[in-house]
């Protein structure tokens, strides 16, 4: 019963012709159903399988894309039903394993930059979906995969099948794999639905947590005050935690905060970047309203990884004094000048327009790598079906020096109760080569 | 350079400024592919309007970076018919744009509703003051719409352009100290009205000391932060002076860009194609219907796009050109007064007075919004008894502070040496202590003032050059010399040190050289007479009636009023018809 709960669930979700025009099961050639079909696309948007599948300007999931390692580049792999090239000649179980695993049906391994330890909590009726739609669904593409630059996966893949035995989500895990009674209906939003969603395709460990010494997530489920509780730098963005720590967390959202800025990238307080753009841009906004309650709900159940720390508190010392004119802070000349007209003398900026800086959870940790990010890239937000003004922040790099970013950054960190680290001029140089300008 | 031919479309625009994204908003919402056509190039909030570039004056106003590129397409400009009129290599006196967003990427923002008495202009005159009261050479005449049939469209407009002001009547019912002289609205402006300058609040209590009533200009310039019906978003105006001449960097001026091109770009059935340089409507072996339109793209080839339906809407006199060029419909003639195309262009007619004040009383001028302040509606429209006067039309008074910039400067008192140092001494006295008010006045259609091709001049295509004739007549001087010496009386109740007076004397030649407005309209006229107008009410060609042509080109005659808030509801009026009547059953939508 609980299948068929999800799967209309689905249907009223993603609206596609074939459910609107009602039920429609039929088969041909002993294939699945469209409802299947479309199952396993909302599951792939889910997924974000596009995010690395589909490169920029490429055919949709016929790989291609570069991916840096510290090692080498890899290139993204075609997922396409394509026999030659794709992954046409795949069964189920192939199928099944390698997101489970990471072992191919060759016997090798995929890079772990493939989130099979996340996916590996995907249901069975999940998998067969997501089967039949990248077997179905999907437009085959014959595009041969790139050879990677890592000399060593030229000699085979053993390596990285000893990764996943070492940091997988362990074997009893991958082979007995979820039941339906653990996903969570979509009827209604649950926390259940949420873990599921969250800890499996919505892999969002993968940036939000921190990573160990073998690159591996140091955390895969919720029961570790580590899950979520924020990442290191990848591509010079760090994501911040979405435990319920208070400064520097979620713990100041409710459920709504977080379903808007999923569904819009823009909510009451701030607005998303960096990696996040693509996640709600290319996955989240096709979430159903239940499916992102019940990942806010979720994310609202994490404890605080800090139960002790400070909460925010507004401190207005320093609107007060530019309010009277008084500029004479470490940046805040700077701040008044380039930063103000948006973002308010009082940092609250705009609702959904300009975000707040002003307790921003991203201003209250140690490491200003997102902030100077910003500041000599600008950033963009995605422009999406519910909100599609692509509102961009200009890039300073070529305004303001490494040493008034780091006046200014060090002001907004530190005003308005902001209780994060101040900023040194090597901090912003050592950014400066690689952060790009915000693309027009 | 080749020639292409592209796939069929349903629909395709010319021009991608206010009029061709409203209607390429609605049209795609009927469903139909949409192929819009920009001369220009692409333009965006970001990186064309990215603070603090955008705030470059010497780039954007002195160099012209955002307004038609004269080295590829100019117009020639003479007085009368008897003149030779030459190419213009700077236009000065007004400020046509190109890219995508138009002009409407650069204007400054006030938003304003035509008057009902203005819409049936000649009608209300004849019976008021007699059929012989307007002068001859007047060829003005109703538009054939109503402010009813009309007022949903305004609703719209402000709603899309986030609008800022103060209502008087909403429904019948007095709400609030808005311009008594409004018409009724059906409901208020979804933005409350913006803060007001010094400047404009110095005006507004000495207008309502002398009797008159002042109010807050309507503004597409944002007081709050605001997300309009298309979800687009505007962040709040900071008054940073830097409107006119510049794309706005806090998405706070309304514009195409900012209003409706982020929500177009969702819609997959719609393709924009920037520096795509229109040269021709194409037409059937009958010139009864359109057929699509021939460009020249950026690379140079010849392309024609084939549609169902043809959407013209370039910056106003430009509709005009292109009718022209695509020889649809009669080209006006005036000898004998006959014909359409070119007809009734008209402009408009403005005067100002600068006073100047103590070196105590400061009214900042750098500070500013371009559609922001406050203006007295005495002696616009026909808001006052024109009998006795012998002119028609009138003049809105304001002061409009958008922001006095550092090489464009401010005005200076009667007598200042024009260089050296008593001017710079005039300059330190003046700029921070100095009010401008203007006399935004109405320009009455002549059938002297006309546009057609020129018959020496080639543009970079080698098309004709679009020939403007234009002079000041004897209703624009009387005009000017009632409205000025009535603005006069707040600038003495302001009690200022000094006063420099500006208005257009008898006799004095339309000057080219300086400043006045953007604001021209007529070419291709609306009415309900295929003899005397170029489209019908819905905006339709008379000629080939898959062919809408939208703009202030429709206009009869020139407003008080800056036109783009007349214009944009005249484009939803336009495309309700095209939604509901003409796409089921295509053809004439008034038999002529």
């Amino acid at each position: 019963m609980k299948l068929r709960h999800l799967l209309t669930g689905f249907a009223l979700a993603l609206s596609l012709p074939a459910f609107a025009h009602g039920a429609n099961a039929q088969t041909t050639n002993g294939s699945a159903d469209a409802a299947t079909i479309a199952q396993g696309q909302y599951l792939a948007r889910a997924g974000d399988c596009a995010a690395c599948h589909t490169a920029p300007g490429g055919k949709p999931f016929a790989g291609g894309l570069p991916i840096q390692t510290p090692f080498g580049k890899v290139f993204t792999s075609n997922i396409t039903p394509d026999a030659d090239t794709g992954i046409g000649n795949w069964s189920e179980q192939d199928f099944a394993r390698l997101m489970r695993t990471g072992v191919l049906p060759s016997g090798g391994a995929v890079l772990p930059a493939m989130p099979y330890p996340s996916y590996a909590r995907v249901s069975d009726a999940d998998m067969k979906a997501l089967y039949a739609y990248f077997h179905q669904g999907v437009q085959p593409v014959a595009q041969q995969n790139t050879p990677s630059t890592i000399p060593l996966l030229g000699i085979g893949r053993y390596p990285l099948r000893a990764w996943g035995w070492i940091f997988g989500p362990g074997a009893g895990v991958a082979e007995t794999s979820t039941t339906s009674a653990d996903i969570g209906g979509s009827d209604a939003p649950s926390v259940a639905r949420g873990e599921y969603l969250v800890e499996g395709l919505g892999h969002c460990g993968a940036c939000h947590t921190t990573r160990g010494i073998g690159m591996q997530e140091t955390a895969l489920t919720g029961t570790s005050p580590n899950y979520l509780a924020g990442g290191g730098a990848v591509d010079g963005w760090v994501a911040p935690s979405l435990r319920g720590d208070n400064a520097t967390g979620l713990g100041r959202w409710r459920e709504d905060d977080i379903v808007a800025l999923l569904k819009t990238g823009r909510n009451q307080h701030t607005a998303i970047f960096g990696g996040m753009n693509d996640v709600v841009a290319d996955s989240m906004q096709f979430m159903s309203d239940n499916d992102l309650h019940s990942i806010a709900k979720y994310l609202k159940s994490l404890p605080a990884q800090h139960a002790d720390a400070a909460s925010y508190t507004y401190d207005d010392t320093q609107s007060k004094a530019l309010f009277a004119g008084d500029a004479s802070a470490r940046g805040a000349q700077i701040y008044v000048d380039r930063c103000a007209a948006c973002h308010r003398t009082d940092g609250q900026g705009y609702a959904r327009t300009f975000p707040a800086l002003a307790g921003n959870p991203v201003l209250q940790t140690n490491d200003p790598t997102s902030i100077i990010h910003i500041v000599l890239s600008g950033s963009r937000l995605p422009g999406i079906a519910t909100a599609p003004s692509s509102l961009v922040m200009g890039p300073y790099a070529k305004v303001l020096n490494d040493q008034e970013i780091a006046d200014v950054v060090t002001f907004i960190q530190t005003s308005w109760g902001n209780k994060g680290s101040t900023v040194t001029a090597d901090q912003v140089k050592a950014m400066r080569n690689t952060a790009t300008p915000v693309s027009p | 350079m080749r020639d292409i031919t592209m796939k069929h479309t349903d629909a395709v625009i010319i021009g991608f400024g206010w009029t061709g994204a409203i209607m390429a908003k609605e049209l795609t919402e009927a469903g139909l592919k949409v192929v819009a056509l920009e001369r220009g190039p692409n333009r965006d909030t970001y990186p064309e309007g990215a603070y603090p570039s955008s705030i470059d004056e010497l780039t954007h106003n002195s160099r012209s970076e955002l307004f038609q590129r004269l080295a590829k397409t100019t117009l020639s400009i003479r007085y009368t018919a008897n003149d030779e009129a030459v190419p213009y290599r700077q236009l000065a006196a007004f400020l046509p744009g190109t890219g995508v967003g138009g002009a409407g990427l650069h204007w400054s923002g006030c938003h304003w509703r035509i008057t009902p008495e203005e819409l049936r202009l000649r009608s209300r005159y004849e019976e008021r003051y007699g059929k012989n009261f307007i002068p001859e050479d007047i060829t003005i005449q109703d538009w054939g719409v109503t402010y009813e049939e009309l007022e949903p469209h305004f609703t719209f407009a402000e709603k899309v352009f986030g609008t800022s002001g103060q209502a008087y009547k909403v429904n019948g019912e007095i709400v609030g100290a808005g311009n008594p002289f409004d018409a009724d609205r059906s409901t208020p402006f979804p933005l409350p009205p913006m803060k007001n300058t010094y400047s404009a609040t110095l005006f507004g209590k000495a207008a309502a000391e002398v009797g008159y009533h002042p109010f807050d200009i309507p503004s597409a310039n944002a007081s709050q932060a605001y997300t309009n019906p298309y979800g687009c978003q505007m962040g709040p105006c900071t008054f940073c002076g830097f409107c006119s001449g510049y794309a706005c960097y806090n998405y706070s001026k309304a514009s195409p860009n900012v209003n409706i091109l982020p929500a177009l770009r969702q819609v997959p059935h719609f393709e924009l194609r920037a520096e795509c340089d229109v040269v021709q409507i194409l037409t059937d072996s009958t010139g009864k219907k359109a057929t699509g339109v021939l460009y020249v793209d950026a690379a140079g080839n010849r392309v024609t796009q084939p549609a169902d339906l043809v959407i013209l809407g370039t910056f106003a006199y430009n509709n005009a050109y292109m009718l022209l060029l695509s020889k649809i419909g009669t080209p006006y003639d005036p000898s004998t007064g006959e014909g359409v195309i070119g007809k009734n262009f008209a402009y408009q007619n403005e005067n100002s007075i600068a006073t100047f004040f103590d070196d105590k009383t400061y009214t900042n001028p750098f500070i500013g919004a371009g559609g922001n302040g406050v203006a007295v509606d005495d002696f616009n429209s026909d808001h006052f008894d024109h009998g006795p006067l012998g002119f028609v039309g009138g003049a809105p008074f304001w002061v409009n502070q958008a922001g006095t910039k550092a090489i464009g400067g401010g005005p200076l008192p009667d007598g200042t040496p024009e260089w050296g140092s008593g001017w710079k001494k005039a300059v330190k006295e003046n700029f921070t202590h100095v009010v401008s008010m203007n006399a935004h006045g109405t320009n009455m259609s002549n059938r002297a003032n006309f546009l057609d091709l020129d018959p020496t001049y080639k543009d970079y295509l080698g098309r004709p050059l679009l020939r403007l004739t234009f002079d000041w007549h004897d209703n624009d001087y009387k005009m000017a010399a009632f409205t000025v010496d009535k603005m006069k009386k707040i600038a003495e109740a302001m009690n200022p040190k000094a006063m420099k007076v500006s208005v257009k004397k008898p006799g004095q030649h339309f000057d080219m050289t300086h400043y006045q407005t953007t604001h021209m309209g007529g070419g291709v006229i609306m009415g309900d007479n295929p003899k005397t107008s170029a489209v019908n009410r819905y905006l339709q060609s008379w000629d080939v009636s898959n062919l809408f042509v939208v703009g202030s080109s429709a206009f009869p005659q020139g407003l008080g009023y800056n036109p783009t808030g007349t214009v944009a509801a005249l484009t939803y009026w336009s495309a309700k018809a095209i939604r509901e009547t003409y796409l089921k059953n295509p053809g004439p939508l008034v038999q002529a």
